[in-house]
């Protein structure tokens, strides 16, 4: 489904990205772990195409598409969705108007007859309660006033109304409490699906406790260092990301 | 005391010594303004001497002002004896016959806005049947109006009609010689609405100018009277958001209100007037005075703009809330796009005691757009335990645009509550880049942003209104972002 090739990327003229691969098929769920600074976040804009994040070299593939030739919200039409580490604010502009608006440009797009008022509503409670989410935050502006926690459980939430092909969750563990770690993991695990593929981002191994991957991948200095399966995870909690020092001398 | 027509007599005499002749019967006065020329147009509308001799003595106060220039506008300089002070409502004959006939931009924009073939016929001034839906409608809507007694008509059928009214209450909240343009209306002033609420009446509909068929001309020097009597309320729409053009440049309006014990007056403004094209080429002037005074205690007045047209905008509706607890409110969106020069804001002044104010001002700057926040809040000594809340905030697009706020604050009185707030924010790439990760592309996505800011404004407008409101500023907003 997502095939990264030898991804090189720069922010103002730095590179940070210098060199992935990265293969996701439908149905699977990758990890991709590394330390503050590695690129994690870096990889999750550049795939969204964020304007600042400049490719220099490589290929990013989404279902046999070049993305590079596709603005963002082209990327969401064909089914990619970010949940971001900050979410953005949106004063004023309902959270629930806010969706609609975004299902129906993408059923535009992909030439699908648009959601009237009534039927949008029928999906939205369907999926708030999929996803554990409280009505009350539907008729909230988008984000505004949200609290950590809130803000994350929306991201996930218009994950469900959204239904990508490919989800990256940038670091949407990041300044989570215990129970509200299990709510975002019981909302991305419900989900889960065969034509469907998530690629998580985290620092920390906390979170595949609850989203278990098949995949993991070490991400340190805009490289992935090493892959394996959910144990690679454990190895990384036990010994830290200096255990892969050696890793990256090598690479 | 002599008539009109004596009076016309006389002038036209001593007219004839200096070799300059205004025929009654012609259409059009010549360009140029003068003691003759108004005592003309007073003499065609049918006017009382009082009325005339109001107008002569706007005139020479207006002769002995100067043109503001402390206003954040830059605009080449007027010749107001190049202007043609009246002519006659357009004969079929000139308008154009069907819309084939008007600018395909216009006829556009209309088609954006969703408005019905046979409205933008109106407002395209095609000259159409009379026997159309709105007819009907409107001659329904004068009816039902008339059984609570509510009058509404033009400013000239009420002199006409309800002269002691008029003189009662003309100029009592805009002197004469309250500023320069308002002198200049008071003189040359060509129609507008007037609207009487008797005591203890609900208006039980908005009134439109849009239903007064007969005054969707009423020129460039529009006057506006409305009186709320006692325990009385009305909700009064001007304009509408389909475009206006003129071909008239200057605009100079003048709007009073008066709201008696236990009254309400809600006025809400969509302005649309033809903003000049993308190099500001051609756009209209608006120079507008409009104030409301809260006279009875309890009364209160609410200001509602939306004001995306016009070349050059001057504008701050105000109140004076005279009557113990009376309440002022100002809520407005002021949008300058390509060209665009907006100077508009509110003056609150504060006197008699508890009365509260509250300002709530949107500002937003696109393309080369500047736009100035100027407003007023002036505690008095008398204002015993007076509230303000003030917010004024300023959105930019782009990097070629202006803002500017000027809060001025005057406190004569200690127990007086003033709050201020002011915010400048830019659209923030992070918002629109969020907007295009869900789908929504980044023209829809800084029109669904803008929305947001202007959203406690907007919720002010009658529902209609508010739907249309939105739908104008996505329209006008467009192409802003490259």
């Amino acid at each position: 489904m997502l095939r990264v090739k030898d991804l090189h990327a720069k922010v103002e003229e730095q590179e940070i990205l210098k060199g992935v691969d990265l293969e996701v098929c439908a149905g699977e769920v990758h990890a991709v772990m590394g330390p503050n600074g590695s690129g994690k976040s870096t990889l999750a804009q550049v795939l969204a195409g964020k304007e600042d994040y400049e490719v220099t070299a490589g290929s990013l593939e989404l279902e046999g598409e070049d993305l590079q030739e596709m603005a963002p919200e082209e990327r969401a039409h064909a089914g990619l969705f970010l949940a971001f580490q900050y979410p953005v604010e949106i004063p004023g502009v309902g959270n629930s108007y806010f969706l609609k608006a975004a299902v129906n440009a993408n059923r535009k797009a992909r030439d699908e007859p648009e959601l009237d008022a009534m039927d949008f509503l029928k999906l939205l409670r369907e999926r708030a309660t999929l996803v554990d989410v409280d009505e009350a935050l539907l008729r909230r502006p988008v984000n505004e006033g949200f609290s950590g926690g809130e803000k994350k459980r929306n991201e996930i939430l218009q994950m469900a109304v959204l239904e990508p092909r490919l989800a990256v969750l940038d670091e949407t563990d990041s300044g989570l409490d215990i129970d509200a770690l299990k709510t975002v993991a019981a909302g991305v695990n419900a989900l889960r699906a065969e034509n469907r593929a998530f690629v998580v981002i985290t620092h920390y191994q906390r979170l595949l406790n609850y989203i278990v991957p098949d995949h993991v991948h070490v991400l340190l200095d805009g490289r992935i260092v090493r892959s394996g399966g959910s144990e690679l995870a454990h190895e990384l909690e036990e010994k830290g990301y200096a255990g892969f020092d050696g890793a990256r001398a090598g690479a | 005391m002599p008539t009109a027509a004596d009076t016309i007599g006389a002038l036209a005499e001593r007219d004839y010594e200096y070799g300059f002749v205004t025929d009654v019967e012609q259409d059009t006065a010549p360009p140029g303004l003068s003691e003759e020329i108004i005592a003309f147009i007073s003499a065609k509308k049918n006017e009382p001497q009082w009325l005339l001799d109001w107008r002569l003595r706007a005139y020479r106060g207006w002769l002995e002002m100067a043109e503001p220039t402390w206003a954040n506008v830059r605009y080449q300089p007027i010749d107001y004896q190049s202007i043609c002070y009246y002519a006659a409502p357009k004969s079929d004959d000139d308008r154009p016959k069907s819309l084939d006939e008007i600018d395909p931009e216009i006829l556009a924009t209309y088609e954006k806005l969703g408005i019905p073939l046979r409205e933008q016929e109106m407002l395209a001034g095609v000259a159409v049947d009379a026997v159309f839906d709105s007819v009907s409608v409107a001659t329904t809507f004068r009816e039902k109006l008339a059984e609570l007694g509510v009058i509404f008509c033009s400013f000239s059928e009420a002199v006409q009609d309800h002269p002691e009214l008029v003189r009662k209450y003309l100029g009592t909240v805009v002197p004469r010689r309250d500023n320069f343009f308002a002198a200049l209306n008071s003189a040359v002033f060509s129609d507008g609405s007037f609207v009487y609420i008797p005591k203890g009446v609900r208006c039980p509909m908005e009134l439109s100018t849009y239903f007064r068929i007969n005054a969707m001309n009423t020129g460039q020097f529009e006057r506006t009277l409305i009186i709320a009597d006692e325990g009385s309320y009305v909700s009064y729409l001007e304009g509408c958001t389909a475009p206006m053009r003129d071909e008239n440049q200057l605009h100079a309006a003048v709007v009073e209100l008066v709201a008696h014990e236990d009254a309400q007056i809600k006025y809400s403004t969509v302005q649309n007037w033809y903003p000049g094209d993308k190099e500001g080429v051609g756009g209209i002037y608006n120079f507008v005075t409009k104030r409301g005074l809260c006279e009875g205690r309890r009364s209160k007045i609410s200001w509602t703009q939306v004001e995306t047209g016009s070349a050059v905008t001057w504008k701050y509706p105000s109140c004076i809330l005279r009557g113990d607890d009376s309440v002022g409110e100002f809520y407005s969106v002021a949008l300058s796009n390509n060209r665009q020069q907006a100077d508009t804001g509110t003056k609150m002044v504060h006197v008699g005691k508890r009365t509260s104010s509250t300002i709530i001002s949107k500002g937003i700057s696109a393309g080369e757009g500047q736009n100035t926040y100027r407003g007023q809040v002036r505690i008095l000594r008398s204002a015993e335990d007076a509230r303000n809340f003030s917010q004024c905030d300023s959105m930019l697009i782009g990097d070629r645009c202006g803002a500017h706020t000027f809060p001025y604050i005057d406190v004569a009185n200690p127990t007086a509550q003033m709050e201020h707030e002011a915010s400048t924010s830019k659209i923030g790439e992070d918002q629109i880049f969020y907007c295009n990760q869900r789908g929504i592309d980044t023209e829809d996505a800084v029109s669904m942003i803008v929305n947001g800011f202007c959203k406690e404004v907007f919720r002010e407008l009658p529902m209609e209104f508010a739907v249309e409101a939105q739908k104008l500023l996505e329209v006008s907003l467009e192409g802003s972002v490259g």
